[in-house]
């Protein structure tokens, strides 16, 4: 990785004290990076100004074709392909489809939505993670500013970063 | 700064902080395993090889084996299939349905829990893939694929083919439910072994991660695929019990065919469940020392659960029976007859014992709260809900329409053999999970640590 990307990276401890510090941070005019937290932080998507995910559009469009898919795999095979006469019934009669489509319906509404949540957060085996601060994954919320986005010096940002209830202000370069 | 909540117990207690959280699970994971974990592991493995040879004897020579007859076709096989499907339905039910309704003590039980299920759920398969006779192809038949009989379709009218569907859905969508969970908790252990220098777990469990970094715009992502997929698994996991029990109730055998089964099977397996989920954590807790985090306030909700749903599965009992004698139907009125006092009524009388009497000790607040009692109760209504099935089976099988096919069943050392091998797969992945995977959610758990910890 090229080595000229510097940020300037915020150990925060609190969850609140975090929320409040990007909300100020923000107002002050300087643009956040990305923040890393240990678990989720409530608001905090809202606060660093994030769209809503669409992921759960996603899953309706893969839940959609499932259900299409099945019903009509369904009707094909028993109504079309080997017609058979099962207990006297119709070839295509739709509740005893209902159980096969519901269950295909849901099987790929979460692996649809669970693999597009994997390629648009490039989560894959394979890749490392750029890591600011390790103590992210353990119990430290770290708020990552990048110098180049910013018009603010690194001491400027560092001190807004410290005014916010940063417990430490550390310089990370790539 | 730590802050309790006046209305409600503590779901942490000991004064954790969140460090405290990444400490106390990831060194379940990081540490050798204890003598009392290899001392369970090896009875395990001895369970897995004996039931493996039964289940090898099975292939090899077909499944005349098992103790079925012509009258009694159906027994142990199908009876410890549902069993174990049953059990399965605690671990989405606890992540899925307890996360809809915001219920923040779910957070140190689903882990474990959906291991469970995800376990239970391949023992269930076993039974009905044995079943098939030839386990290589089974799958092949039980699918609808292109095949040499000039493609013939599978049934789509049968609730086996549904069962198929329903289970194998279940399972993965299951698997995918707790893997996502587990996702960040791994990279907590890669970035600990980072520290430590542990340079080859740390690359395995970076795998296993996705090189999860946990940055707010992927936890954003990620909470709202874990709300979806609990809106997904909340049908599904209703859906499952359903039409395991259409397949008995769309037959027209007497004892098998009533409306009721759909909802009293739902009822029973999250009844079952819940009772393996306190038998597993209750030992849990003691051998990782994570008293803390699992409390006694979890188990006594746990057990309220137990009181719930046990009533429910005691009033579909007595419905059953009462709209047997109602209906006037002498065949349907005969099959609970038979049940209660034929030569089976201690099967029947197991049942109402364990199942219906045995929970509503729970009422009490100094048995619900205590451990030993629950961890006897919780085995009990296993026990019972084991009965539960084989009644419903047997007996509903054993004395068919011409007195002259009368019979009993009797299990072979076959039958033994291949409960014992689910037995087996059952305990050796759940602790291989409890050494290798942290057993406790460590992301939802840091969540709740400033608003639901005891302050020390």
């Amino acid at each position: 990785m090229e080595s000229n990307k510097h940020y300037v990276v915020g150990i925060f401890n609190d969850e609140d004290v975090l929320l409040h510090a990007v909300e100020h941070i923000r107002e002050k005019g300087v643009k956040i990076q990305e923040v890393y937290s240990p678990f989720p932080v409530h608001g905090l998507d809202d606060a660093l100004g994030y769209r809503r995910s669409r992921l759960p559009i996603a899953s309706f469009l893969f839940g959609m074709t499932g259900t299409i898919l099945a019903l009509a795999t369904q009707m094909l095979m028993l109504g079309y392909d080997w017609p058979m006469i099962i207990g006297g019934k119709n070839f295509v009669s739709l509740p005893p489809f209902i159980p096969v489509t519901f269950e295909f319906t849901v099987l790929l509404a979460a692996f649809g939505m669970v693999g597009t949540f994997l390629v648009v957060s490039d989560l894959k085996p394979y890749k490392w993670p750029r890591t600011f601060d390790i103590r992210s994954t353990d119990d430290k919320h770290v708020m990552a500013i990048d110098l180049a986005s910013n018009k603010l010096s690194k001491d400027q940002i560092s001190q807004i970063l410290k005014d916010n209830g940063a417990e430490e202000v550390n310089e990370k370069n790539f | 700064m730590q802050v309790t909540s006046v209305l409600r117990e503590p779901l942490v207690t000991g004064g954790k902080t969140v460090a405290d959280v990444s400490h106390d699970i990831s060194r379940q994971v990081e540490g050798k395993p204890s003598r009392l974990w290899w001392y369970a592991f090896g009875i395990s493995l001895v369970l897995l090889t004996v039931g493996a040879y039964a289940c090898w004897m099975l292939l090899w020579h077909g499944i005349g084996k098992w103790g079925l007859n012509k009258t009694v076709d159906w027994a142990w096989d199908i009876t410890n299939f549902v069993w174990w499907v049953g059990i399965g339905h605690a671990g989405t039910l606890i992540s899925a349905i307890l996360l809809l309704f915001r219920q923040r003590w779910r957070m140190s039980i689903n882990r474990a829990a959906e291991a469970m299920t995800i376990f239970a759920v391949i023992c269930a398969a076993s039974f009905p893939a044995f079943h098939m006779g030839r386990l290589w192809l089974g799958f092949y038949w039980a699918l609808p694929l292109p095949n040499t009989f000039g493609s013939l379709w599978v049934n789509f009218n049968s609730p086996l083919l549904w069962d198929v569907f329903a289970i194998s859905t279940y399972f993965s969508v299951s698997l995918v439910f707790w893997y996502m969970g587990l996702i960040p908790d791994f990279a907590v252990i890669r970035d600990r072994a980072v520290r430590m220098g542990a340079t080859t777990r740390a690359a395995i469990y970076n795998a296993l991660s996705f090189g999860w970094d946990g940055a707010a715009r992927t936890w954003s992502r990620y909470e709202s695929v874990a709300l979806i997929l609990a809106g997904l698994s909340t049908p599904l996991v209703l859906s499952v019990h359903t039409i395991v029990s259409m397949d008995f109730a769309t037959s027209v055998i007497p004892g098998w065919h009533t409306t009721i089964f759909p909802p009293y099977f739902v009822a029973g397996a999250i009844f079952s469940g819940f009772a393996m989920v306190l038998t597993l954590l209750i030992v849990t807790r003691k051998v990782f020392k994570l008293e803390d985090y699992i409390t006694i306030y979890h188990i006594e909700l746990m057990n309220i659960i137990i009181i719930i749903t046990g009533s429910i599965v005691g009033i579909a009992y007595i419905t059953e029976l009462f709209i047997a004698w109602y209906g006037q139907v002498p065949a349907e009125w005969y099959a609970f007859y038979n049940r209660a006092t034929g030569p089976y009524w201690w099967a029947y009388w197991s049942m109402m014992t364990c199942n219906v009497i045995s929970p509503q000790l729970f009422w009490v607040k100094k048995i619900r709260t205590n451990i030993m009692a629950t961890f006897i109760l919780s085995i009990i209504v296993n026990i019972g809900m084991w009965f539960e099935r084989f009644v419903i089976i047997v007996t509903s099988l054993h004395r068919d329409y011409l007195p002259s096919s009368w019979t009993m069943f009797h299990p072979t050392i076959y039958d033994v053999g291949q409960y014992v091998f689910t037995f087996g797969i059952f305990f050796t992945a759940f602790f291989l999970f409890a050494k290798f995977f942290p057993v406790i959610n460590m992301a939802e758990v840091k969540s709740i640590i400033k608003s639901t910890s005891e302050k020390k």
